[in-house]
């Protein structure tokens, strides 16, 4: 009925050089490894990538850091990455630093239709650079712009075959958020099931929003 | 001076551990900030935030009962306790933002006597980001800096940071192993001292200009 379901050739045929993709998780915890295998052996360069963190050189979207694909990162943290810090240095890596609050919300602000968001975080840091401020009631906030993706790939701790995701304990994260403000976006199930099978109630993630389905292969 | 690293950051872990009140909501940072959490006083129950989008964290898992799908914000394995939940990024820092969070404790590479705080970048040396500090310092409603009170002998507590901020004048509170101050609006004062200094030594090993509180007290160590 919804025909979602893709192969590794279908994912990998979506794939382009300088493209920009949004990648759940949160240090590796629940990140689509599998997808991001496919990315790596495509061999697509100059990616703009939206991450929370670089993650780990051998893990999660830490991999495709290292495998020097990506040209620009937008992200909270690389600090557990040395090969991001590295690549910044030689001047192959744009990284653009964003507080993991604010990060959340322009990736929000997107994929609610919103013209972006008025945070206090940042105001008197070099944050608020090149950024305008207003005073809403006496209080100074950046305005920060929404983000947007061309595609998104997320984790799914279960995924019927309409689309609907559960997010599992801390895998959560930065994946219901990108799920909403990716043109294209592609779950990794890790568990496939049929649909019915998640009661509305716990859908996290209404299958609207979820483009496509790809089966985890994680070991 | 307290030569002992280990002891001395025990010390400071558990005088924040006692500021605390019963079911305050808490989000203690990485590093010494989560040494707090081995110190919470029996009958006391703080619920902790994880801001990768949990409350009600609990201590690492025994093992055997690891699961990777349940960790914290530093990446470790952690455990859930009964009455916890989990939630989404944006959940999570408006939580932090909407001041919802009592406290939040965290290291610092500079802290000021105006209340300053720089922990997130050494230009051109480390990088490794902001992460969640910059939300979490102009959220919560209480903002502790746990921190040494010297590293390699230079002060931590200046009169002004020299690096980039994480915040401007959101710190409350500053515990060290030889006391605590707190930003009042009539500058920075100490308000507990460690039996084992003297003013003079703190004013010695802190750049910061300092008032001591009429009240001082002697820091339960």
């Amino acid at each position: 009925m919804f025909d979602k379901i893709i192969s590794r050739d279908d994912f990998a045929a979506m794939l382009k050089d300088e493209m920009s993709i949004m990648v759940g998780g949160f240090l590796g915890c629940g990140t689509p490894e599998t997808l991001i295998d496919i990315i790596i052996a495509s061999g697509v360069k100059n990616l703009t990538i939206i991450v929370n963190d670089t993650s780990f050189v051998d893990r999660g979207v830490g991999r495709l850091v290292a495998a020097k694909q990506v040209a620009r990162v937008i992200t909270s943290h690389i600090g557990t990455n040395p090969e991001t810090g590295k690549q910044m240095v030689e001047g192959t890596l744009a990284v653009e630093l964003v507080p993991q609050g604010t990060l959340a919300e322009r990736i929000r602000a997107a994929g609610a239709g919103l013209g972006g968001v008025l945070t206090p975080t940042g105001v008197g840091t070099i944050v608020e650079e090149g950024k305008q401020k207003l005073t809403i009631y006496g209080h100074e906030y950046l305005v920060e712009l929404p983000l947007r993706a061309d595609l998104a790939v997320i984790n799914g701790s279960t995924v019927d075959k309409a689309g609907n995701v559960v997010y599992n304990a801390t895998t959560r994260n930065f994946n219901p958020l990108m799920a909403m403000a990716a043109s294209t976006v592609v779950v990794e199930a890790e568990k496939l099931v049929e649909i019915g099978t998640i009661m509305p109630e716990l859908v996290m993630t209404p299958a609207p929003l979820v483009t496509h389905i790809f089966k985890s292969e994680k070991r | 001076m307290i030569e002992d690293i280990e002891l001395a950051k025990n010390i400071i872990a558990r005088r924040i551990a006692r500021e605390f009140k019963n079911n305050q909501l808490v989000n203690l940072g990485i590093g010494l900030p989560t040494l707090v959490a081995n110190h919470i006083p029996t009958g006391i129950n703080v619920i902790l935030q994880s801001e990768n989008g949990m409350i009600g964290m609990g201590p690492a898992p025994e093992p055997g009962k690891e699961n990777p799908e349940l960790t914290n914000a530093g990446g470790a394995l952690v455990s859930i306790l009964p009455y916890g939940s989990y939630f989404d990024s944006a959940m999570s820092f408006a939580l932090i933002r909407g001041k919802h969070v009592e406290y939040t404790v965290l290291g610092a590479l500079e802290v000021d006597q105006e209340g300053s705080l720089a922990s997130w970048i050494i230009p051109g040396k480390k990088i490794p980001g902001m992460g969640g500090a910059m939300d979490l310092v102009v959220g919560a409603k209480n903002v502790i800096v746990s921190t040494l009170h010297t590293e390699r002998g230079k002060p931590k507590i200046l009169k002004k940071c020299r690096l980039p901020l994480t915040a401007r004048h959101v710190v409350n509170m500053i515990v060290t192993e030889l006391g605590v101050f707190r930003v009042t609006p009539g500058g920075l004062a100490l308000f507990e001292i460690n039996s084992n200094t003297t003013v003079d030594e703190i004013r010695a090993n802190t750049e910061a200009e300092f008032i001591v509180s009429e009240n001082l007290k002697t820091m339960e160590t």
